[in-house]
């Protein structure tokens, strides 16, 4: 009886010995460790993001260009790795620059204490899984260029884009905020990209419809529009679902580290934020589209899942659970409006690109201020920044291509699809079209 | 001889065939068909837009009887393929000259 006492006792003073570890800072090495960790893995949840959009748009065409939109993918996730490490990182994180435009080092290469196989603890984290964190959002910038153009785009001069994009546009505009530029220094807030990734994307987006052009067949003389529906909805659901997955990655790791116990407590509020925009941003698309159209349509709910998540990555550590659910929900009735607002324009977005990531990322950015996380000039400043600079170098960009290669495939091509003449096989050789 | 040509719903073949077995009317052809009766079409909306259905999947199925079996093969089809609702199909009857069957020879009556 005494002995069990004493054991308790003994458990006791171990169980507050522990605790008061656990509040202690955790040594220099432990933080770089984890620092290191949470780069890497949500790295590669963001990584899966590249299928999560390579599926969305999958499902979104017609069986005649679904090759040529997987190619599309998983060639413009290689050329945003290659150009990132080319020179796409040099342009986003200069050091010390004008705050407008300035490179470093171009050819990333790891510290030379880190190929030594000394880091130096006192970095923080790894220089590698913070490049390999930093590329993997600029691969979703261009993916979702890649859903907006679909099954009329040539396959060649949009991977011509896809390196511009990932090498220049995408990479400078980060520079102003997250590289520490002028908008950074005007108060610009921004966590993990709603504008920085989703607004400049969706910019590039919209220039990119509007110099290719709507499908052909897809509006009349009279303007009213003829549906192409997608051809494979569980893909497009699969799509969403691993962007959703993603999307852990890309706002809980845009924490930036994991070394502390508050590092973990605000990436856990981060995780439950982005769940709950993402839930109340479809809510919102099936309640509105039944209420507008008397039916659910499940590509509204999908993008409504997207431009919840969205809105909520500007500002994922700011407010309440409620606010986010309120954010998200915005997002996803915002992005439902949209998609018939653009057909009204003849622009022809297949996979909602537009809505979702440029409408959803500006309301998104805009919330952070609205809901007491930063000011709303410099909030609205860094929304019209982006558009001031992708605007202009993505028109250049695609008119270019347009006069020289060819942006867009032949009227022949377009009626057979994209897959036969473009890369010679088919999706789905055995199902008649 | 007669050929039945049924349009129906695609839910009632499995029915149809049941019914047709028991009162011993054996052998049919089936086709997966796309068309509009009176009814025409049906307008759904995709993104919002008006997406307008011009044909309605149904199957068609092609039973040839002789002549005493027509009308209660008719009811038969009638009866299982019946829902009330527009677009449950229509029955065409037509004539038939001459039936052989291939392995055989044999013609008329003898085959059906």
């Amino acid at each position: 009886m005494k002995k069990k006492h004493l054991n308790f006792i003994g458990i006791l003073l171990i169980l507050l010995s522990i605790t008061s570890v656990a509040k202690a800072e955790v040594s220099a090495e432990t933080a770089y460790i984890f620092n290191t960790f949470s780069f890497l893995i949500h790295g590669i949840l963001v990584m899966l993001m590249a299928a999560g959009f390579a599926m969305l748009e999958a499902g979104m065409v017609r069986t005649k260009n679904t090759a040529a939109i997987c190619l599309k993918n998983i060639a413009l996730y290689s050329i945003g790795g290659l150009m990132f490490y080319l020179i796409g990182y040099a342009l986003m994180y200069p050091g010390e620059f004008n705050g407008i435009l300035g490179i470093g080092d171009i050819f990333y290469d790891p510290l030379e204490s880190e190929i030594a196989g000394e880091p130096n603890v006192e970095d923080g984290y790894s220089k590698p899984s913070d490049w390999f964190f930093q590329m993997v959002f600029a691969a979703t910038a261009i993916s979702i260029v890649s859903g907006a153009v679909a099954e009329r785009v040539k396959v060649i001069p949009f991977l011509l884009f896809a390196a511009i994009m990932t090498a220049i546009i995408y990479p400078i505009y980060g520079s102003w905020t997250w590289g520490g530029g002028f908008l950074a220094e005007f108060g610009f807030s921004d966590f993990a990209g709603s504008t920085i990734v989703h607004s400049v994307g969706g910019w590039a987006a919209l220039v990119g419809c509007l110099v290719i052009g709507a499908r052909k067949g897809k509006y009349n003389q009279d303007g009213s529009v003829n549906a192409l529906p997608g051809a494979n909805l569980p893909l497009s659901t699969l799509g969403t679902f691993l962007l959703w997955f993603g999307w852990f990655g890309f706002n809980g790791g845009s924490q930036l580290a994991l070394g502390s116990a508050a590092d973990a407590a605000q990436m856990s509020i981060v995780y439950v934020n982005t769940n709950l925009a993402a839930a109340a941003g479809v809510m919102a698309s099936i309640i509105l589209a039944q209420i507008i159209y008397k039916k659910i349509d499940l590509t509204l709910a999908l993008n409504g899942a997207l431009a919840g998540l969205v809105a909520i990555t500007a500002g994922p550590d700011v407010g309440s659970h409620f606010v986010a659910i309120v954010v998200g929900a915005i997002g996803g009735i915002l992005s439902t409006l949209a998609i018939p607002l653009l057909d009204r324009f003849k622009i022809d977005d297949v996979v909602g690109a537009i809505p979702v990531h440029l409408v959803g990322g500006i309301w998104g950015t805009l919330a952070v201020a609205i809901f007491g996380g930063g000011s709303f000039i410099a909030q609205l400043y860094g929304i019209m920044m982006a558009g001031v600079l992708t605007v202009p170098l993505a028109f250049l960009a695609f008119c270019l291509l347009k006069y020289t290669v060819g942006l867009r495939v032949s009227e022949t091509t377009e009626d057979s699809g994209v897959d036969m003449p473009e890369l010679g096989l088919q999706a789905y050789p055995e199902f008649k079209h | 001889m007669k050929m039945i040509t049924a349009i129906i719903r695609n839910s009632k073949i499995d029915a149809l065939n049941v019914a047709l077995n028991e009162i011993g009317v054996h052998g049919m052809t089936t086709t997966y068909v796309n068309g509009y009766g009176k009814q025409k079409g049906a307008t759904e909306v995709y993104r919002g837009a008006e997406m307008e259905i011009k044909f309605n999947p149904k199957i068609r199925v092609d039973i040839a009887v002789t002549d005493d079996k027509t009308d209660q093969t008719i009811g038969v089809i009638v009866d299982t393929a019946k829902t009330g609702n527009v677009g449950d199909g229509k029955i065409f009857i037509t004539e038939i000259s001459k039936v052989v069957r291939v392995r055989t020879g044999e013609t008329n009556e003898q085959v059906l």
